[in-house]
């Protein structure tokens, strides 16, 4: 199985050394991710791979053979905005935008985490069923910096369309 | 980033046979590695990619065995380590991002390197773990991070991970194997301390690879847990941190597996602390002489005093959570 990126099949880089990044971006011209520190502490080149987000600057492409890379410009339906991107434009959930594509493919990849009954460091009780609050999306989401301070409108955005109504509520109060 | 040859490993016997290519290194998740080749601190000629092996978790005599390849994420998400090794599922989930828990493996986990600032400082700083006999500038530098236990002249590094320090309060077994055979070795004798040679970080052999990890059933009625002291809420590495095995019968403290992170080279397992606690009341006070009693040998540095009281405080309050005594 080859490296698809969105759906497309892509080959791997002949050198060892290019990050899954650089092939998305220097390669593919797929510059909706984006490097920030290019160390794993920032987020903004997070992607998902086979539905689980990831840091795609520490990850050598190589590595990622036979694996389904979607990236910010995978997620839309066509024309269709991914619920989330509606979200992130309806609550101001950025300022100048560079953290934004890898906010949203992380909170996809979250999304499906609590689907799958992941607990997080805040957790009370690891056996209980997750709900997610603005607690637990905070620390959900700390892997993903946002220079400009727009973390309520990312939060705002995030719990529109994964959060329970009341939590949305208490948030929009 | 230096050149490099990367290959897979689809088996652990051809594991162990591409690394024995020159300055060959095992690849992980990458999360740690990449970054070392990056900034040129590692410059491996080849890299054995062995995240395909031993990926399971699965129970085994009563207690768990653990592949070398399982993620952080999964494994802090298994039902059993949920439910059995709360200690463990707790480390893993204040280590790192979620996406560096998706990526980083166990054996990868156990074998990251120190984020010294002076060690990833290539340029402008000298450091005994890259370049042995070269000196420490962290010593009488900006050491607020460093180690107060078992430190040298030659360093005073301390190890980052979370899970390690989990594995070692839960008794944990390291599996690891070269052309030779396999071997087992304890968890807590996997690292070594500094003394004069920093550089040399494991007890493992050259291309010696780990397999998996097992940890022994916690006898009925143990409590466990972990606790993280850091700069921020979240995703930062440990100042100090305390994982904790408890059991308390009749008041009495009948077992303890105490372990803390942050303060040395390795996990520092709290083996003066154990010895002073068992058989005690389970009270503040037997918790705190305990704590006194393992941090009598620390020793700080210019900048990081302040963790001998904050270990100090965050052991005597993980005991007393665990054992139900008011805080």
């Amino acid at each position: 199985m080859p490296l698809t990126v969105n759906g497309a099949t892509v080959p791997l880089p002949d050198d060892p050394r290019v990050s899954l990044l650089d092939l998305l971006r220097d390669t593919l011209h797929l510059s909706g991710t984006k490097i920030g520190c290019n160390q794993g502490a920032c987020g903004a080149c997070t992607v998902l791979v086979d539905g689980e987000r990831i840091v795609s600057c520490l990850a050598l492409a190589v590595q990622y053979d036979g694996r389904a890379v979607t990236t910010i410009e995978g997620i839309a339906d066509g024309e269709t905005l991914h619920p989330l991107q509606a979200a992130f434009i309806e609550h101001d959930g950025f300022q100048c935008g560079y953290c934004t594509p890898g906010q949203i493919c992380s909170a996809i990849g979250m999304a499906a985490e609590l689907g799958r009954g992941m607990p997080s460091h805040v957790t009370g009780d690891l056996a209980a069923t997750v709900v997610l609050d603005a607690d637990e999306l905070r620390e959900r989401m700390s892997g993903n910096l946002c220079r400009c301070g727009a973390h309520n409108g990312i939060v705002a955005a995030i719990l529109d369309v994964y959060g329970p109504a009341k939590v949305d509520q208490e948030v929009a109060a | 980033m230096t050149p490099f040859a990367f290959t897979r490993a689809a088996a652990t016997d051809e594991a162990l046979r591409l690394a024995a290519a020159p300055a060959a290194r095992y690849l992980g998740g990458g999360t740690n590695l990449v970054d070392l080749m990056r900034e040129t601190v590692e410059r491996p000629a080849t890299l054995v990619d062995v995240t395909a092996l031993s990926t399971a978790i699965e129970p085994e005599d009563g207690g768990l065995r653990i592949g070398a390849g399982v993620r952080n994420a999964a494994l802090a998400a298994h039902p059993a380590v949920r439910r059995d090794y709360p200690v463990l599922a707790r480390a893993l989930l204040a280590g790192a991002s979620a996406q560096i828990r998706n990526m980083a493996t166990v054996g990868g986990n156990l074998l990251q390197r120190t984020r010294c600032t002076y060690f990833y400082d290539v340029e402008g700083s000298r450091c005994n773990k890259r370049v042995p006999g070269a000196g420490c500038d962290a010593r009488d530098g900006f050491n607020r991070i460093h180690a107060i236990l078992g430190a040298s002249q030659a360093c005073v590094a301390t190890h980052p991970s979370d899970m390690a320090v989990a594995l070692a309060a839960l008794d944990a077994t390291v599996h690891c194997t070269t052309a030779q055979g396999t071997r087992t070795l304890p968890l807590v004798d996997l690292h070594r301390l500094p003394g004069d040679h920093p550089e040399i970080e494991t007890v493992l052999e050259p291309g010696e690879l780990i397999t998996h990890v097992t940890l022994p059933a916690l006898p009925d009625g143990t409590r466990s847990t972990y606790r993280k002291v850091r700069d921020r809420a979240s995703y930062a590495f440990a100042l100090v941190s305390v994982g904790a095995a408890l059991r308390v019968e009749d008041g009495r403290i009948a077992d303890v597996r105490l372990a803390l992170g942050g303060v040395a080279h390795r996990p520092w397992r709290a083996t003066q602390a154990e010895a002073a606690l068992r058989g005690l009341p389970a009270t503040r006070a037997s918790f705190e002489a305990a704590a006194a009693a393992e941090l009598a040998a620390a020793v700080p540095l210019r900048d990081n005093g302040f963790k001998i009281e904050l270990a100090r405080r965050t052991i005597t309050a993980v005991l007393a959570e665990l054992s139900g005594v008011d805080a």
